[in-house]
């Protein structure tokens, strides 16, 4: 076990760049992911004609493949097409395309769970679909959403340690360039990198079982 | 512009990708179901120190990267001189990550089923093993079918991590075709088919699955 270049200081800095990547594109990829799930899984729920088909074909496709292999056609596949995106920017879109399929059925399971009568009684009231859905089925559903979505957040986080095939330089990269020159540093270094991603999640985590009881009471 | 050929020149290696993709998952499949089994086992025995051990087991590996998983087994243990086939490595690694939400689900379900089913059982004079056949498990079990279907098609799409590792399975032998014939895109798309061939019968069958069991409760 070599522990002194695992902990040396200039391992340390490269894995804290490294974790910025990391945070940098998960953060992204969140924020995109989110934005096209809700889009995709209001399509799906509302069965607008035609738009609605075309989202459950993308939700089903999409949700049905190997992360991987999106990430591998991103950017070795685009490429072969002619289209050169930079690493970072093919990590970000194959997270996103895979991610948001499945924010679409999270969204889409949280419509459903609020009651018929809901829409009913907001129609009733004179309200519109459009408003009906922003103003009273929205909320709710948003609320029963919370932990399945940051779960979902969660593995994005692990996810991201997939671009290593891509050489995005985030910290698996970073940790691996390290134990290819120390060989013996190989397993500290594995479970440093899997203590840093353990820590961030286990946090996301723990805030979002605070969320789900303060919104329950 | 898509040199079609190709995919029959390589005929015998996709077939052979896809046994391997297909069997790493069973295997994963069923280690990872005794794993899970005995996690939730421990989790529920109301022994303090074994619910400490199936709980930290689930938070460690369930918010820690599948890729580090797979590495410790096929490049950290060879720096102590133990060394897996790529292909043990990557199953062993898909299954003690599946594992953990294997027991997390099985925990789930049975902890659903309202306390009071049991005490009603027994009241009515059935014994303890009776109870537990007809009345707790049939419940738990429809609660827990449909996320054991869905953490299976996790494993499918998981099981590509063998490509990082050169474990023969079908994106790994997706990534040595297409570098061998220059047909990138052509090779992963058709790839991709392979995979919903097995990802999506699954899914749709679990979905079919779930609206089913949860007519009849």
């Amino acid at each position: 076990m070599d522990l002194q270049h695992t902990f040396a200081p200039a391992t340390l800095r490269s894995l804290m760049e490294g974790l910025l990547v990391t945070l940098e594109v998960a953060a992204s990829a969140i924020v995109l992911s989110f934005v096209f799930g809700i889009i995709l899984g209001i399509l799906r729920y509302t069965k607008l004609p035609v738009l609605s088909q075309l989202a459950v074909l993308y939700i089903e496709v999409m949700r049905n493949l190997p992360l991987l292999l999106i990430i591998f056609f991103g950017y070795f596949g685009l490429r072969d097409m002619g289209v050169e995106l930079p690493v970072t920017m093919a990590a970000i879109a194959g997270l996103t395309v895979f991610t948001s399929a499945l924010i679409a059925e999270i969204v889409r399971s949280g419509l459903n769970s609020v009651e018929k009568g809901q829409i009913e009684a907001a129609r009733a009231q004179g309200f519109t679909y459009v408003q009906t859905l922003w103003y009273i089925i929205l909320p709710q559903a948003l609320k029963r959403m919370i932990p399945p979505l940051v779960s979902q957040f969660i593995t994005l986080v692990k996810d991201t340690s997939l671009a290593v095939v891509i050489s995005l330089e985030e910290i698996m990269h970073n940790a691996q360039i390290v134990y290819n020159k120390y060989v013996n540093a190989t397993i500290p270094l594995l479970l440093l990198v899997a203590f840093i991603y353990f820590t961030i999640n286990y946090s996301l985590s723990r805030v979002s079982r605070y969320l789900e009881k303060r919104l329950a009471g | 512009m898509f040199d079609v050929t190709v995919l029959a020149d390589y005929k015998q290696e996709f077939i052979d990708g896809f046994l391997v993709t297909l069997s790493a998952s069973v295997l994963a499949l069923g280690l990872s179901l005794a794993i899970g089994t005995f996690i939730a086992v421990l989790r529920l025995s109301g022994v303090r120190p074994l619910e400490i051990v199936g709980t930290a087991y689930v938070e460690f590996f369930r918010n820690t990267p599948i890729v580090i998983q797979v590495f410790l087994f096929a490049i950290g243990l060879p720096t102590l001189g133990i060394r897996f086939s790529e292909f043990t490595s990557g199953v062993l690694g898909l299954s003690i990550y599946t594992g953990a939400f294997i027991a997390e689900a099985l925990r789930a379900g049975i902890q659903s089923v309202p306390k009071g089913q049991m005490e009603a059982a027994r009241s009515s004079g059935m014994s303890y093993v009776q109870a537990m056949r007809y009345v707790i498990l049939p419940q738990a079990f429809k609660l827990v079918i449909p996320p054991l279907g869905n953490q299976f098609v996790n494993l499918v799409k998981n099981s590509s991590v063998l490509a990082i590792i050169a474990g023969g399975d079908l994106l790994y032998t997706a990534d040595r075709v297409s570098s061998d014939t220059f047909e990138v895109a052509l090779v992963y798309g058709f790839v991709a088919l392979l995979y919903l061939v097995i990802t999506l019968p699954l899914s749709l069958g679990v979905n079919w699955l779930e609206r089913r069991l949860s007519k009849n409760y």
